[in-house]
């Protein structure tokens, strides 16, 4: 069962990069997509843990509340994928910002990529090895490259680079935290043991403490450079701009919350070995060092995709922060990343009919959207309002919990520096995208207007936004045990 | 002597100096070469290694990492027609100064750990991390795209090293991911050097600042 | 004692003979037969008989220089151990003595050349201070490693341990690290390709010769002769950190250290012929890296 997981889109993605037609193509991305959800879906039915190749891959809880994430969100990109991939066949197409050509790669190379992210993505979560999850993250960033690079030009090859090298830098340094770890089980016994989950939290009392200590530093380093925290964060703004828009759905959403699981389970390790608190602390510093830069950043952003870049990067913060409370607030920080997830995967989907219409990210040139592209208008108004956290949406009720767990746990600076950056982030945003909701129109319209906007363009942001609704009004009973589970993994939930 | 692995230790901190003084980027990549023969052979020499299939794999690794990368990476300096020069953002003098520094740093910041392995390891935890240092170092302070890969590999030749080390038992994870490493270095990045050098017409990184607030 | 004696009697009777060997080994290289063994001694006895001719700008200062510099090299080689052979006056720290025994000396021959008023000059004078200041820090630093390893403060002792094996022996590694350090400076400081060409025929590269530009006769004489005294000081360094050798008896300790002195001429000699002069630019950049190397050979110990 989990194999199929592992494998179904693995060998769909090598098989599309062989496939000449392109309706072929995306048909095999759609079904796939479909089948692996179908599969997510069977697996919420059967007992946990489910465990395979000797306790190497396993499903527990937070494998599967990440798992589900990764394969919705996957499964709406690939619908939505068909509408956008549609008019960039038009090749070569003029670049909007400086007026030259330039083409894009093939679609089967894009759906090939797509799939085997797909793939390496739910190795991450269900790899219990962390051996094994260093090497699904570190084939997140080969196959995502390339899909930033689909707009063959000069910006998107810039983000690429950029992308991959940092992230290929910080996931050597996540490397050498696994070699620290191996090092650290050693200590006790004079032999090492299996870098498995479940042996290490066995003997986590056996750890040298000074080696899980760095070992935990150099992965939050690593791994955090992967989730976009601050000040390991640059390269995300850049690919999220210029890779086309279901890619930064996918990065935004999925990406991010995979890098996030791998910090979650160093986490959980350092509480079974009774060193929380230190693990705790740094994380509150770096969530609270990406929530104020991601604000700030945030303040006087003109492009529309950067600025949703910028949010993500605050609310990994969040979530960061959210898990270095603990308490209410890890549940609250495992709650917010399904939300968050959700509403940024449909603002960036929304964003790419945007782009698609206009023909620019800058935000002073995309004024009247709600006359121009009413449903989508009225989608980038509700994305907006669930991302900045106003009540009734999902996002307001993970971050109240998180800011409870805060104030609970009596740090002043903690709770004012979270309340300081979220504020500013909102008023930073709600600025910028209500401007583009209700301004004039340019004139003359940048294109002539389409009688109805396609459906696929619209039914997949719509869902998106209608379950962070959702979620915010009424957490369904298994969501919320899984979401339990996964943060009483943490030791914070009782 | 004191043992040829105290000798081959020093001589890898010197190779991280020739790295970060040279000012040729070919004499750059020989270095790293020969940087990755050193650590093989540390490897094969380090005490209690028995003759199996992991020694094929280190040869195998080393092989790879001290013959073919280099000469993929003399290929495209070759193709993309690169300037030997290697135009640093930070002067080499002062390089050298910094790498001073961090060689002093590597050695304070291991000091609260303690090696529980056996002994003769022990000076490999602060080489490990000074050229793991070194290699961001290169890729920060240096202009080149081909430099970045090759700062890139010397981070991960400190990684080698680093498992090798220590003999790591699951020794499937110190080849694969590096091997890993080393594929996205060359090959990733060498498709992507050969597109900036299409894009731009030469491979100077700080071409790549479009993207910026 | 005897021995010490007949060491500073030898350095002062062969001194410039090992600049003759550099010179012959350069030639050999370059398929001339070279000077005459001896010629270093013909040109010193031919400056001696030489009257002086004095600049009207100059002072005092440039009077006296030439006889401190004497004097000062004089002063060194009398601590100045060579291997197992102690040296004449052996104190605890003697070698912060030596240091800046070799100082004064280099301070001399810049003061002087400032004297002389000249753009010349004082351009030489400039790029002598700066590169003997990184120089410096590399020699001391690598002599502290040195006394560090052997636990001993004085050159005599921590030569006497080295000694036991150079390179090769125990303290291996530090000894190496020493060693390249100390023959870079060796070069540095004595002005030798590939920091500076002794044999140059262009003001503007110069470094050691267009200090003395002004210099003739006697004067011209002493620093020469102090010049070749001061390689053979930090060549006695070098030969005790460097040779594998240790001799039972203090004749044999002597000859062999006479070899390796006359083995680094030789080496020296090789340098200089297969080597081109660095740009001015890189030279800090090689100083910094003996530093470098000394820096790494004491951290070697202290770690």
């Amino acid at each position: 069962m989990i194999w199929a997981l592992i494998l179904v889109p693995a060998l769909a993605g090598a098989v599309s990069f062989f496939l000449k037609s392109n309706r072929l193509g995306r048909g095999l991305l759609v079904g796939t997509a479909a089948a692996h959800f179908g599969l997510v879906m069977a697996v919420w039915n059967l007992p946990r843990p489910l465990t395979t190749a000797s306790g190497w891959l396993a499903v527990d809880a937070a494998s599967l509340l990440f798992l589900t994430i990764c394969s919705g969100l996957f499964l709406s990109v690939a619908l939505y994928s068909i509408f956008y991939l549609e008019p960039s066949r038009k090749v070569p197409v003029k670049d909007y910002l400086e007026g030259f050509q330039f083409d894009n790669r093939p679609d089967a190379i894009f759906i090939g990529c797509l799939l085997l992210f797909l793939a390496a993505m739910s190795t991450v979560t269900v790899a219990q090895h962390l051996g094994v999850l260093w090497v699904a993250v570190e084939a997140t960033t080969l196959a995502s490259a390339p899909l930033i690079y689909h707009h063959r030009h000069h910006r998107s090859l810039e983000a690429a680079w950029k992308y991959l090298l940092i992230c290929s830098v910080g996931i050597s340094l996540a490397l050498i935290g696994n070699f620290f770890l191996a090092v650290s089980t050693a200590s006790a016994s004079g032999r090492e043991m299996s870098l498995m989950m479940p042996v290490l939290l066995e003997h986590a009392a056996e750890l040298s403490p000074e080696w899980l200590k760095a070992a935990f530093l150099l992965m939050l380093v690593g791994y955090g450079t992967k989730m976009g925290l601050a000040p390991m964060h640059s390269w995300l703004p850049d690919a999220h701009s210029e890779a086309p828009s279901p890619v930064s759905a996918l990065l935004s959403g999925a990406l991010l919350n995979c890098a996030f699981l791998a910090i979650l389970r160093m986490q959980t390790l350092l509480e079974a070995a009774g060193l929380g608190q230190f693990g705790r602390d740094k994380l509150i510093f770096f969530g609270l060092l990406s929530m104020g830069w991601a604000a700030m950043m945030l303040i006087s952003q003109t492009e529309y995709k950067r600025m949703l870049a910028y949010s993500s990067v605050e609310h990994m913060g969040v979530m960061a922060v959210g898990v270095g409370v603990g308490g209410i607030a890890g549940v609250g920080a495992i709650f917010h990343s399904v939300n968050h997830s959700l509403a940024k995967a449909a603002l960036f989907l929304v964003a790419g009919n945007i782009l698609a219409l206009y023909r620019s990210k800058d935000a002073r040139n995309t004024r009247g959207l709600l006359n121009v592209l009413p449903v989508s208008g009225a989608l980038w108004l509700a994305g907006i309002l669930a991302i900045v956290g106003s009540p009734p949406f999902g996002l307001f009720t993970s971050e109240l919990m998180i800011l409870k767990g805060a104030i609970a746990s009596g740090r002043w600076w903690v709770v004012g520096g979270y309340l300081a950056a979220l504020g500013l982030a909102f008023a930073a945003i709600a600025w910028v995208a209500l401007r583009m909701v209700y301004g004039q129109p340019p004139t003359p319209p940048p294109q002539p207007r389409r009688a109805r906007e396609p459906i696929f363009s619209i039914a997949m942001p719509v869902a998106l936004v209608v379950c962070v609704l959702i979620l915010g009004l009424w957490v369904p009973r298994p969501l919320w045990k899984i979401i339990n589970e996964a943060a009483a993994m943490l030791g914070g939930w009782k | 002597m004191q043992s040829p692995y105290d000798l081959m230790v020093i001589l890898l901190v010197l190779l991280n100096f020739r790295l970060l003084g040279a000012s040729q980027l070919g004499a750059c990549v020989n270095t790293v070469a020969v940087q990755a023969l050193l650590i093989g052979l540390l490897a094969l020499l380090t005490p209690g290694v028995s003759w199996n299939w992991m020694t094929l794999m280190v040869v195998f690794v080393t092989l790879i990492k001290a013959v073919v990368l280099p000469a993929l990476v003399r290929r495209a300096m070759r193709e993309t027609g690169v300037v030997q020069e290697i135009e640093p953002f930070v002067g080499y003098t002062f390089s050298i100064l910094i790498g001073t520094g961090m060689l002093v740093l590597s050695f304070l910041a291991v000091r609260p750990l303690q090696v529980p392995l056996d002994g003769a390891a022990q000076v490999l935890v602060p080489v490990t991390l000074f050229t793991m240092l070194t290699g961001l170092f290169l890729i920060v302070a240096r202009r080149k795209a081909i430099t970045q890969v090759l700062g890139f590999l010397t981070m991960e030749n400190s990684i080698y090293l680093f498992g090798v080390a220590f003999a790591i038992q699951e020794s499937w994870l110190v080849q694969t991911g590096v091997l890993l490493d080393v594929f996205a270095a060359v090959f990733v990045m060498g498709i992507m050097i050969h597109h900036i050098n299409r894009e731009f017409d030469n491979i100077d990184t700080d071409r790549l600042s479009n993207l910026r607030d | 004692m005897i021995y010490s004696l007949l060491f500073v009697f030898l350095a002062l009777a062969f001194a410039p003979f090992l600049m003759s060997v550099i010179n012959r080994t350069k030639a050999f290289f370059g398929g001339r037969s070279g000077p005459a063994l001896l010629q270093p001694y013909y040109d010193l006895v031919k400056l001696l008989r030489k009257g002086a001719v004095y600049s009207r700008t100059v002072s005092w200062i440039f009077h006296t220089a030439p006889s401190v510099e004497v004097a000062a090299v004089l002063a060194a080689l009398a601590v100045t151990p060579l291997g197992g052979i102690p040296a004449l006056l052996a104190f605890p720290g003697d070698l912060l003595f030596l240091v800046y025994v070799l100082g004064l000396m280099r301070f001399c021959v810049v003061i002087a050349a400032l004297d002389t008023g000249s753009a010349f000059e004082g351009m030489g004078a400039s790029r002598e201070v700066q590169f003997s200041a990184l120089a410096e820090v590399a020699l001391l630093v690598g002599l502290a490693a040195v006394a560090a390893k052997v636990h001993a403060v004085g050159l005599s002792d921590m030569c006497r341990e080295a000694w036991a094996g150079g390179m090769f022996g125990e303290n291996g590694v530090t000894m190496l690290l020493v060693s390249a350090s100390l023959l870079v400076v060796l070069l540095a400081e004595n002005s030798r390709i590939p920091v500076d060409d002794p044999n140059t025929h262009l003001e503007l590269t110069m470094i050691h010769e267009v200090m003395i530009l002004d210099y003739g006769g006697v004067d011209l004489a002493l620093i020469e002769y102090a010049a070749a005294v001061k390689f053979w000081v930090l060549g006695s360094l070098l030969v005790s950190m460097a040779l594998p050798f240790r001799g039972t008896s203090q004749i044999g300790n002597l000859a062999a250290g006479l070899g390796g002195l006359l083995v680094l001429a030789l080496v020296v000699g090789c340098i200089e012929s297969v080597m081109a002069r660095l740009r001015l630019v890189r030279v800090p950049q090689l100083l910094v890296v003996a530093g470098v190397l000394s820096f790494l050979a004491l951290f070697n110990v202290m770690r």
